[in-house]
C-alpha cells in the first residue's frame, strides 16, 4: 500500500503525530535497550523496594531490580507480541470470515457458530481457561489471546464481504471472467483491508492489555521475565510501594494509546475519500 | 437474420416470503450485430430482470439465452467461460458499478488480465480505451470518487470494452445521469456501435432517447413484450394500446397544450398479474375475452410483432384517434 505523506495527509494530524511519536519512542527503546538501560533488567540488588531516586530513576522492585531498565527491556517483549497477536488474529479471522461471507449457507452457519461460541465468553475468562489448560507459558498465552481475538475480525470481514459481494462492481468483474479467487483477493480485498488494518491497530492495544492481563494473573510471561503485565502484577502485591506497578502500567497505557491513535489515522489514510477531504 | 443473441421463452422468477413473482414471463427476442435494440417499459415491468438474465446474472426459471449459439449459463463460482466474455453489461448506477477502492486503470485492465494479457500491456490498452470514451489516460491512476456520474458511466463502458464485447446489455445506463451526460453517454454508445459493430440492448424508460439511438424498439409490460418493431413503426404508428399510451405520455413542446394521455389505474403487482391479457384492466380498448385469453405475439405484414387481440387481420385496425379522442 503506497501512501504519500504530503501536506494535509492524515499522518500530519496531531493525534497521528502523538501516536507515531509514542510508538517510535518505544521502538527505539526496545531496539537500543542494552545501550539505554542503566542496569541489567534481571540483576537483583540489595537496594530492594527503593523509591525513585537519582540512581534508580523509577525505583526498584521487591528483589532490587531496576524498574526503569525492566520497562525498557519489557518493550522488547510486549510490542512484538502485540503485533504478532494482531497478525495471527487477522489471518485466522479473515480466512474464516471471508469464506463464511462469500459462500454463505452451511459454511457460513458452521463457521460463525464457532465465532459466536467464543464471543459468548468474556475474553479474559476464555483466555485464562485456555492458557491455564495449555500451561502457563508466554507462547500459550499468545495462542489463547488469538483464540479469543479472531471472531472480531471474522465478523468484520464477513459483514464487509456480505455488503459488497453482490455489488455491481463485483458482478462486472465476474462478467469479465474473474474467478472466485480473483474476486475475493483483487476486487473485495481492497475494500476490506483498510477496515481490517484499522481494527488490527485498535485491537493491538486490546491484545496487549489481554496478554498483560494474563501475565498479571500469572498465566502469561513468567518471572523473572520483564513483561509489563507481570510487572504490574508484582506491584499489586506491594501496593504501598506505588512505583512498582504504576510505571509499567503507564508503559502499557501509552503503548495502547499509541496503537489506538495510529488505528484512527490508518482508517483515514486508507479511505481515499477521507484522505482527500483532509487534504482540501 | 444473423443472430448474435437469441432469447427464447425466457422467464425470470423471484421467490419472496414463499410467494412467486414472475418478473419476466416468457420473452422471445433476437439481437443482430451492429443493432441497437431499445427495451422500454414502466418501472417494475421486468426490463432490468430481463437484461440481467440475458448476461447471466439472474438464473432463468424457464427458457434459454444463446449468445453466438452458446448457451448463456448463469454466473457461478467457476469463472465465466471464455466464449461468454464478449457478452457484457453496463449497469444503471455508475456509483455502484465501479470499485471505490481500486484504481480505474486496474479495473479496466481486469478484463484483459483475466484474458491472459501481461499487466503492463493491459494497462496500455486500458489507457487507449479511456481515450476512446473521452477520458484522458490520466484517469488510469485515479479513483472513482474523483469522477462525475457521466464520467463514471464512460469508465464503465471502457471496462466493458476491455472484453472486446460483441454484445452489450446496457441497463438504464443514462437514467442516473444529468441531461448533458445522458446525451454524451448515449452518443458514445452509438459511435461505439458504429465503430465496433457490436449489438446493444439498450434498456430505458426514456422513450425519446431510445427513439434517437435505437434501430428497433421492444415495449415491455408486466414481464411480457407487447410490441416490437422498428423505431419508425413504433414511434410513428404504434399499434398496441399500451405503446400508444406510452408514446402519447411523452410531453411535447408543440404549443398545443395537450395533456398526455392518462392510463387509468396503476401497474398491477407483478406477483398477481391479471388473467388473460396483462394490460386489459387499464386498456382503453378492452374487448370481451381480453380478461381470459392471453394474446400471443403476432407478426403484422409490416414486420412488427404485436400481442393484442385487436391485431388479427395483419392490419393496424384501430386508428390512433380512437384513443386520442377519448
Amino acid at each position: 500500500m503506497k501512501m504519500k505523506i504530503s501536506k494535509g495527509s492524515p499522518w500530519r494530524q496531531p493525534l497521528a503525530l502523538v501516536g507515531i511519536s509514542i510508538l517510535a519512542f518505544w521502538i527505539i527503546l526496545a531496539i537500543f535497550a542494552p545501550l539505554i538501560a542503566p542496569f541489567d533488567p534481571l540483576a537483583q540488588d540489595s537496594d530492594a523496594l527503593m523509591n525513585p531516586n537519582h540512581l534508580h530513576w523509577l525505583g526498584t522492585d521487591s528483589v532490587g531490580r531496576d524498574i526503569f531498565s525492566r520497562i525498557i527491556y519489557g518493550a522488547r517483549i510486549s510490542l512484538p507480541l502485540a503485533i504478532l497477536l494482531v497478525f495471527l488474529s487477522i489471518i485466522v479471522g479473515s480466512i474464516i470470515g471471508g469464506l463464511a461471507g462469500y459462500f454463505g449457507g452451511w459454511i457460513d452457519s458452521t463457521l460463525m457458530r464457532f465465532a459466536d461460541i467464543v464471543l459468548a465468553f468474556p475474553g479474559i475468562i476464555l483466555a485464562m481457561a485456555v492458557s491455564a489448560a495449555l500451561g502457563p507459558q508466554l507462547r500459550n498465552a499468545v495462542l489463547a489471546v488469538v483464540l479469543v481475538a479472531w471472531p472480531t475480525y471474522a465478523r468484520l470481514v464477513r459483514s464487509l464481504i456480505l455488503s459488497s459481494k453482490d455489488s455491481d462492481y463485483v458482478t462486472a468483474s465476474r462478467l469479465l471472467g474473474s474467478s472466485t479467487r480473483r474476486t475475493l483477493l483483487v476486487d473485495l480485498r481492497p475494500n476490506i483491508s483498510g477496515s481490517v488494518l484499522v481494527l488490527g491497530a485498535l485491537e493491538a492495544g486490546n491484545g496487549l492489555l489481554l496478554l498483560s492481563g494474563l501475565s498479571f494473573l500469572g498465566l502469561g510471561a513468567q518471572p523473572p521475565s520483564a513483561e509489563w503485565g507481570a510487572m504490574v502484577s508484582a506491584g499489586a502485591n506491594n501496593f504501598e510501594k506505588w512505583w512498582i506497578g504504576i510505571f509499567p502500567g503507564i508503559a502499557i497505557l501509552t503503548a495502547v494509546l499509541a496503537f489506538n491513535f495510529i488505528g484512527d489515522t490508518l482508517r483515514d489514510a486508507l479511505d481515499p475519500r477521507t484522505a482527500k477531504a483532509l487534504r482540501n | 437474420m444473423n443472430e448474435l443473441l437469441k432469447i427464447s421463452n425466457l422467464s425470470v422468477e423471484y421467490h419472496r416470503n414463499g410467494r412467486k413473482l414472475r418478473a419476466v414471463a416468457g420473452v422471445d427476442l433476437t439481437l443482430a450485430p451492429g443493432e441497437i435494440l431499445g427495451l422500454v417499459g414502466e418501472s417494475g415491468c421486468g426490463k432490468s430482470s430481463l437484461g440481467k438474465a440475458i448476461v447471466g446474472i439472474e438464473k432463468p426459471a424457464e427458457g434459454e439465452i444463446r449468445f453466438n449459439g452458446n448457451l448463456v449459463k448463469p454466473l457461478d463460482r467457476r469463472g465465466r467461460p471464455t466464449e461468454l466474455r464478449n457478452l457484457q453489461m453496463i449497469f444503471q448506477d455508475p456509483y455502484g458499478s465501479i470499485n471505490p477502492r481500486r484504481k480505474i486503470g486496474d479495473q479496466i485492465a481486469d478484463g484483459l488480465i483475466v484474458a491472459g494479457k501481461p499487466k503492463n500491456e493491459a494497462l496500455k490498452i486500458s489507457a487507449e480505451l479511456l481515450e476512446k470514451v473521452g477520458l484522458g489516460a490520466s484517469a488510469l491512476d485515479r479513483y472513482a470518487h474523483q469522477f462525475s456520474g457521466g464520467q463514471r458511466q464512460r469508465i464503465a463502458i471502457a471496462r466493458a470494452l476491455a472484453a472486446s464485447p460483441t454484445a452489450i446489455v446496457a441497463d438504464e445506463p443514462i437514467s442516473a445521469l444529468d441531461t448533458s451526460s445522458q446525451a454524451q453517454v448515449s452518443n458514445l454508445l452509438v459511435s461505439l456501435v458504429q465503430e465496433f459493430g457490436m449489438g446493444v440492448i439498450f434498456i430505458s424508460h426514456d422513450l425519446s432517447v431510445v427513439r434517437k439511438i435505437s434501430d428497433r424498439i421492444a415495449v415491455m409490460y408486466l414481464g411480457k413484450i407487447v410490441e416490437i418493431g422498428t423505431t419508425e413503426q413504433i414511434w410513428n404508428q404504434p399499434s398496441h394500446p399500451y405503446t400508444r399510451a406510452l408514446i402519447s405520455a411523452i410531453p411535447k413542446a408543440d404549443g398545443n397544450s395537450n395533456m398526455p394521455l392518462d392510463l387509468p389505474g396503476d401497474v398491477p403487482n407483478p406477483a398477481f398479474p391479471p388473467a388473460g391479457c396483462r394490460f386489459h384492466p387499464r386498456c382503453p380498448l378492452v374487448q370481451v375475452g381480453c380478461e381470459s385469453s392471453v394474446p400471443e405475439i403476432r407478426t403484422l405484414k409490416d414486420g412488427r410483432g404485436v400481442a393484442c387481440v385487436l391485431q388479427t387481420s395483419n392490419e393496424i385496425v384501430v386508428p390512433l384517434e380512437t384513443i386520442k379522442g377519448r
